[in-house]
């Protein structure tokens, strides 16, 4: 579905993917794992169309995409979640919602954006009791799930997201990672997943990539990942003795 | 005057400042359209007013056209020359700074103003009044109908805008790119259209303006700059980007114009409004209503 092929991109003059090449299957979860600074975030950034590509080309079903301006992106239904939580902060979560659904009312009109609110809400209860609070009022967690729920508005066929669980607490974390591997059981969505957390990542991932200094290093089916000595000592936190002993 | 007492006076003085502030805040308005949307701010506004006013002169008293119509072909005109400067000065330029952009409006005020000067030449032009002159007479002080179209336009407007970036899907994605332009983006709004029509928008408020003050002030083509400073004033006090704050302070800033004027000296007038710009800079540089952690955040 999405084939990234030695993509090269620079942030002015540093050098930050470097010849980078991977590809996500549809209807599968692939994790990108790897050391802050190894250009996981400036990959989706690339993808999504924020951030330029100097050489190479990334393919979306089979058209090339490389440096298509975002909106476009969107309409043939890739959805961006970037760090950070990137949340209209001033304005209500129903507006955010409402926001994230722009290209399905732009095409389909006001009648589908409602059905898509509603499933939203379906999705993330939380969000349905809050939607008249300002979004920057919300916690943490409830902004991640804002966040996404604004991402699946558009009703894409392919969601990156990144760093889901980023300072979050751990029973928020297994509640978005549960509604994500339920997406990509009952609606076929296809996901790229980028994880500081590598252990809950690869737990509901089918395929996963290592990656290092702004290049692949390995690539293995997720199950293969969790056992894998190099990815357990520099990645999911287990050191050399813990592993020995 | 002297008959009627001091608060007569002042009551005439507010009247008169209500009046140039609601031109003041509404240029302000305009200033803040278009600052949202892209960070700068758009020297060439106060030639959207005039641009305005002269058209709104040809119309009426030129081509005898009645006022409603004429101010809807003024408004679209003035707008499309909005849009047309976005399109071509701000949307080509390949990596926008700020300070480009804003050397980039520097030069469009300069053109529309040599362009203004070759159509309608260099002297003032009078406009008849929208209704009538004959001045109503409230507690002893008097006021133009046309001070009353000017307040009112007024109020319509920023109704009109509040109704507009609350509720309506244009309106809110205009205010989204504002507050988060790369979310704006991934949520599929196509951010340069939303720069032209704040350009549209602001061009269209700035016509209005030149419209309705026009049969007081009496037009001519070199009147942008002054309007345009204090209308700018009126953006900084009320804290640039805050609509709300750039109508009380446009409103305030007349007011205090209006008084100043009236007790102190009238060759002073137009002092007041940059003295009060100048304080608030010193003691409040976010402006009034602007919050002090949005102002560290923005490049400008």
């Amino acid at each position: 579905m999405l084939r990234l092929v030695n993509v090269n991109s620079y942030y002015n003059l540093v050098h930050v993917l470097r010849n980078l090449s991977l590809h996500v299957n549809e209807g599968e979860i692939v994790t990108l794992i790897g050391a802050n600074g190894a250009g996981k975030s400036t990959t989706l950034r690339s993808v999504s169309g924020l951030h330029q590509v100097r050489e190479g080309n990334i393919y979306f079903k089979g058209t090339d995409i490389t440096n298509k301006p975002t909106e476009q992106l969107v309409k043939l239904g890739i959805a961006y979640v970037p760090e950070g939580r990137q949340l209209f902060r001033p304005m209500t979560v129903f507006d955010n919602l409402e926001l994230g659904g722009y290209q399905a009312y732009k095409i389909y009109g006001k009648k589908q954006l409602k059905v898509n609110m509603d499933s939203m809400f379906e999705l993330f209860p939380i969000l349905k009791e809050r939607q008249k609070q300002y979004a920057g009022t919300l916690s943490g967690g409830e902004q991640q799930m804002l966040a996404i729920a604004m991402a699946l508005m558009a009703k894409p066929q392919f969601l990156l997201l990144d760093e889901p669980s980023m300072g979050l607490a751990p029973l928020i974390v297994r509640e978005i990672f549960r509604v994500i591997s339920e997406l990509k059981n009952e609606t076929g969505l296809t996901v790229l997943l980028v994880e500081q957390n590598a252990n809950a990542a690869l737990k509901i991932a089918d395929r996963g990539y290592v990656m290092e200094t702004g290049k692949i290093i390995l690539e293995q089916d997720a199950a293969s990942l969790l056992k894998n000595q190099e990815v357990k000592r520099a990645y999911l936190g287990k050191d050399k003795r813990g592993i020995w002993e | 005057m002297s008959s009627g007492g001091s608060f007569t006076d002042l009551l005439q003085f507010i009247f008169m400042g209500l009046q140039r502030g609601s031109i003041y805040a509404m240029v302000a308005m305009g200033f803040n359209m278009i600052y949202n949307s892209t960070g700068i701010i758009n020297l060439a506004q106060g030639e959207f007013v005039v641009l305005g006013g002269l058209m709104m002169v040809t119309l009426t008293m030129g081509l005898n056209l009645s006022i409603p119509f004429a101010l809807m072909i003024t408004v679209i005109f003035v707008t499309v020359i909005g849009i047309l400067m976005e399109r071509f000065t701000i949307n080509p330029v390949k990596s926008p700074t700020v300070l480009r952009l804003i050397i980039i409006t520097v030069a469009v005020s300069i053109l529309l103003k040599g362009v203004a000067m070759c159509f309608w030449g260099k002297e003032s032009h009078y406009m008849r009044h929208f209704t009538g002159t004959e001045p109503f007479e409230i507690m002893g002080a008097t006021i133009l109908p046309q001070t009353l179209w000017i307040i009112g336009i007024l109020l319509v407007i920023v109704v009109g805008f509040a109704l507009f970036f609350n509720f309506t899907m244009t309106g809110k994605s205009m205010r989204a790119c504002s507050i988060n332009r790369d979310a704006a983006r991934l949520a599929g709004i196509n951010d340069r259209n939303m720069v032209m029509l704040s350009f549209a928008l602001s061009a269209g408020i700035g016509a209005v303006a030149g419209s309705i003050i026009t049969p007081i002030i009496q037009m001519d083509y070199a009147r942008g700059a002054l309007l345009g400073i204090k209308g700018f004033g009126a953006a900084v006090v009320g804290g640039l980007g805050n609509s709300f704050g750039a109508v009380v302070a446009g409103l305030l800033i007349g007011i205090v114009e209006a008084l100043g004027g009236g007790y102190i000296s009238t060759h002073y007038m137009d002092a007041f409004a940059l003295l009060i710009l100048l304080v608030v800079l010193f003691i409040r540089p976010s402006g009034i209503f602007g919050s002090r952690e949005a102002s560290r955040l923005k490049e400008f």
